[in-house]
């Protein structure tokens, strides 16, 4: 079993006007085989927290500390967090020029492995993945994410989740710009995955509709760069029914919620 | 979007299809989150940047001064308009002292059913595809006393490639002649493979004859220090298929200027180009198409990397369609990948259009940088930063590499591109 660690974390950004804070002491412990969801407003620290714990240059933690079973996470790369089990699938999945999905799987599959899987089994294992979330297998020959609707993007992240098999899996608005179908697909490869049990799953959500699919043990409250409140699934339920709008103090407001 | 991506882009009347930025910084969701990307200068981006000099305009294109005599072209100032991006002092001498030099050695082989001769400067083929057009070209023809002549026979298809392997072997200042003659529906892939230390001034003359089809590849994987200013002008005859590629890794100062002249009706064609500087190279590329006559075809892809210090590159695709060439169907398009800081790329693309009764005439002009999201992307996949950056380079270049459709060719591209990969110390 694994245990990813976020102790008091202190995150901010630097942005024309200056020094932002934007994570003001995040604390969240998940072990592998669990499901936290974090749900909150826009703009409240939701894909910071996710693209911090990846190591996104932009992000200068301040204090605070993330460990995987004890290591030191705010020490390692961004190729090394990966490689030691962390995943992020992102909000807004970038385009990589010239670089073909298959060889791009590829790759990141040996550097992850430290070894190039055997071939038959690899190239089995991707048209299986792909056919199971329904991504057409011309899409192997495109570039990452070269003119792939929203939707498609999407599904290409949950597709390596399922292929390189994380010890944590952090999922930043997965759901969002997907259908009803499309949101079932994707929940399914999550689910099938974490039903494995090696897996532990960060669930970052705007809204509950995945909550319906992908059944969170854990459900935080993130509300301007802290987490408001937490419980079970149960509060997911109340958030359904009340919005946001009681956790949001005057005067800190943030847009969209 | 083009505020968030790191990418000028331009585009005009482009068949829908190619009206696409290739490398886009982020998704149609609109949202970028990197201050990295939103400031275009810090990544070297530009469109269409045009030199700190003042540069004496020319009015059109098609009217610029065209001889055979070195005296009709004013010595270089750099302010001219087809030489304002060219170091000129790092021309050394191309442009001003007497081309006496010995130059480049000339082996051609390959095909069997070619014809390979030398001929004296009388000979009739010369000037029969081209008219210097600028100051280099013309000191190269006035100084030249031999050239090199490769004859496709009529309705001959060459057995295999024929290789024109030009090797130079000392720096003073030279010049170089070769005529490439492909007969009437005659079809050969014709190779001029520049390496070696050399300091040279080329014509390359290219007849491609009724029903024709030839492709010209010319590859320049000099040596560091070589300097080439090669003028290589195409003339087309009716229903010709005419390819030519550039692939220019090599030397301190490459400057090409492929010309492609339609003549008659019904030709086509594909110019290519790769380029990949690095610190302190100079490699520029200014084409032209010339479309004096009704329906021709052309396609122009260029596409460069860059890295290093004062890497430059230059590409000025100038294309032409006259009054007289209704019918024309014209696409160019220029895509260049800065690597790291202190490269710099310029990208002119120039159409003009003096028909409206065209097929179609569009052009685009991209540079990208290999930013931090592209990089973040991939090492969030736990891929090192070095394979992330090769991974990137490789797949953008091997596009063009891809259409040189010459096995043996394609091949050795590919390990001279892994090279200049290796080379680049990230
Ligand atoms: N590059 C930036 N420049 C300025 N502010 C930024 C930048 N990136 C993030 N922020 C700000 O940081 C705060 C947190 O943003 P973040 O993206 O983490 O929120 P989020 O909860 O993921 O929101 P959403 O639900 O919209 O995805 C916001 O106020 C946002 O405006
Ligand atoms: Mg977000």
């Amino acid at each position: 079993m694994s245990t990813l660690e976020i102790k008091d974390l202190h995150v901010s950004i630097e942005t024309e006007q200056g020094t932002k804070p934007i994570l003001k002491g995040v604390s969240l412990t998940i072990n592998t085989g669990e499901t936290h969801a974090i749900m909150g407003p826009n703009g409240s620290g939701k894909s910071t927290l996710a693209s911090t714990i990846a190591g996104h240059p932009r992000y200068t933690v301040d204090s605070g500390s993330i460990t995987l079973d004890g290591e030191d996470v705010l020490a390692m790369s961004v190729d090394e967090r990966a490689r030691a089990g962390l995943f992020l699938a992102m909000q807004y999945p970038v385009e990589v020029p010239g670089v073909t999905m298959t060889n791009f799987l590829r790759t990141a599959k040996t550097a992850l492995d430290g070894e190039a899987p055997s071939l038959r089994h690899w190239t089995k294992d991707v048209k299986e993945a792909m056919t199971q979330l329904r991504i057409d297998a011309d899409f192997a020959q495109r570039n990452v994410n070269e003119g792939f609707s929203g939707g498609e993007k999407k599904r290409v992240e949950i597709l390596q989740l399922e292929l390189f098999k994380p010890k944590f899996a952090i999922l930043d608005e997965t759901d969002s710009g997907l259908d009803v179908d499309a949101l079932k697909v994707v929940s399914e490869g999550v689910n099938r995955e974490h039903g494995k049990g090696e897996m532990g799953t960060l669930l970052i959500t705007h809204y509950t509709r995945i909550l319906r699919y992908i059944k969170p043990d854990f459900v935080h409250v993130f509300v301007d760069g802290r987490i408001a409140e937490q419980g079970g699934h149960e509060l997911a339920d109340r958030l359904e029914e009340e919005g946001y709008d009681r956790f949001l103090v005057p005067g800190t407001a943030t847009t969209g919620a | 979007m083009a505020e968030t991506s790191q990418l000028s882009t331009e585009i005009a009347e482009s068949p829908s299809s190619e009206a696409k930025v290739a490398i886009d910084g982020f998704t149609e969701e609109g949202e970028n989150l990197s201050p990295l990307n939103t400031g275009t200068e810090q990544h070297g981006a530009r469109r269409h940047s045009h030199g700190d000099e003042p540069v004496v305009p020319e009015a059109s294109r098609g009217e610029r001064l065209k001889s055979y005599r070195l005296a009709d072209f004013a010595p270089l100032t750099g302010r001219e308009e087809d030489w304002r991006f060219t170091p000129l002092k790092r021309l050394r001498g191309l442009d001003s002292k007497p081309l006496t030099g010995q130059g480049p050695t000339v082996t051609v082989t390959g095909a069997s059913n070619v014809q390979v001769e030398t001929v004296d400067r009388t000979d009739s083929r010369f000037g029969s595809a081209a008219v210097p057009e600028d100051r280099v070209s013309a000191a190269a023809w006035e100084a030249v006393s031999t050239a090199t002549v490769v004859t496709i026979p009529e309705e001959t298809v060459a057995d295999c490639e024929v290789t024109v392997s030009v090797r130079g072997t000392d720096n003073t200042v030279a010049a170089q002649h070769i005529i490439i003659d492909a007969r009437r529906f005659s079809r050969a892939v014709v190779v001029l493979d520049h390496h070696g230390s050399a300091v040279l001034a080329q014509n390359v003359e290219i007849v491609v004859g009724d029903g024709a089809e030839l492709t010209v590849v010319s590859v320049q994987e000099w040596d560091d220090d070589a300097v080439h200013v090669s003028s290589q002008q195409a003339k087309l005859g009716r229903d010709a298929r005419f390819k030519h590629v550039v692939v220019s890794l090599g030397g301190d100062l490459v400057r090409l200027t492929p010309s492609s002249f339609f003549t008659a009706p019904g030709s086509e064609v594909e110019m290519y180009g790769l380029y990949f500087a690095d610190a302190g190279q100079h490699l520029e590329q200014r084409l032209l198409v010339d479309h004096a006559v009704p329906n021709c075809k052309s396609r122009v892809t260029y596409k460069g990397a860059l890295q290093g210090k004062d890497a430059h590159t230059v590409w000025v695709g100038d294309v032409l369609i006259r009054k007289e060439a209704e019918g024309t169907d014209t696409y160019e398009v220029n895509r260049n990948l800065v690597l790291t800081d202190g490269a710099r790329s310029d990208s002119v693309p120039n159409l003009e259009i003096e028909t409206g009764l065209i097929e179609g005439a569009g052009h685009a002009s991209a540079t990208g940088r290999f930013d931090d999201e592209h990089l973040f992307y991939l090492m969030a996949r736990g891929i090192d930063e070095k394979t992330a950056r090769r991974l990137v380079v490789r797949g953008f270049l091997n596009e063009v590499i891809q259409q040189i459709k010459v096995p043996v060719l394609e091949e050795r591209l590919t390990e001279a591109v892994e090279r200049e990969l290796a080379a680049g110390n990230y």
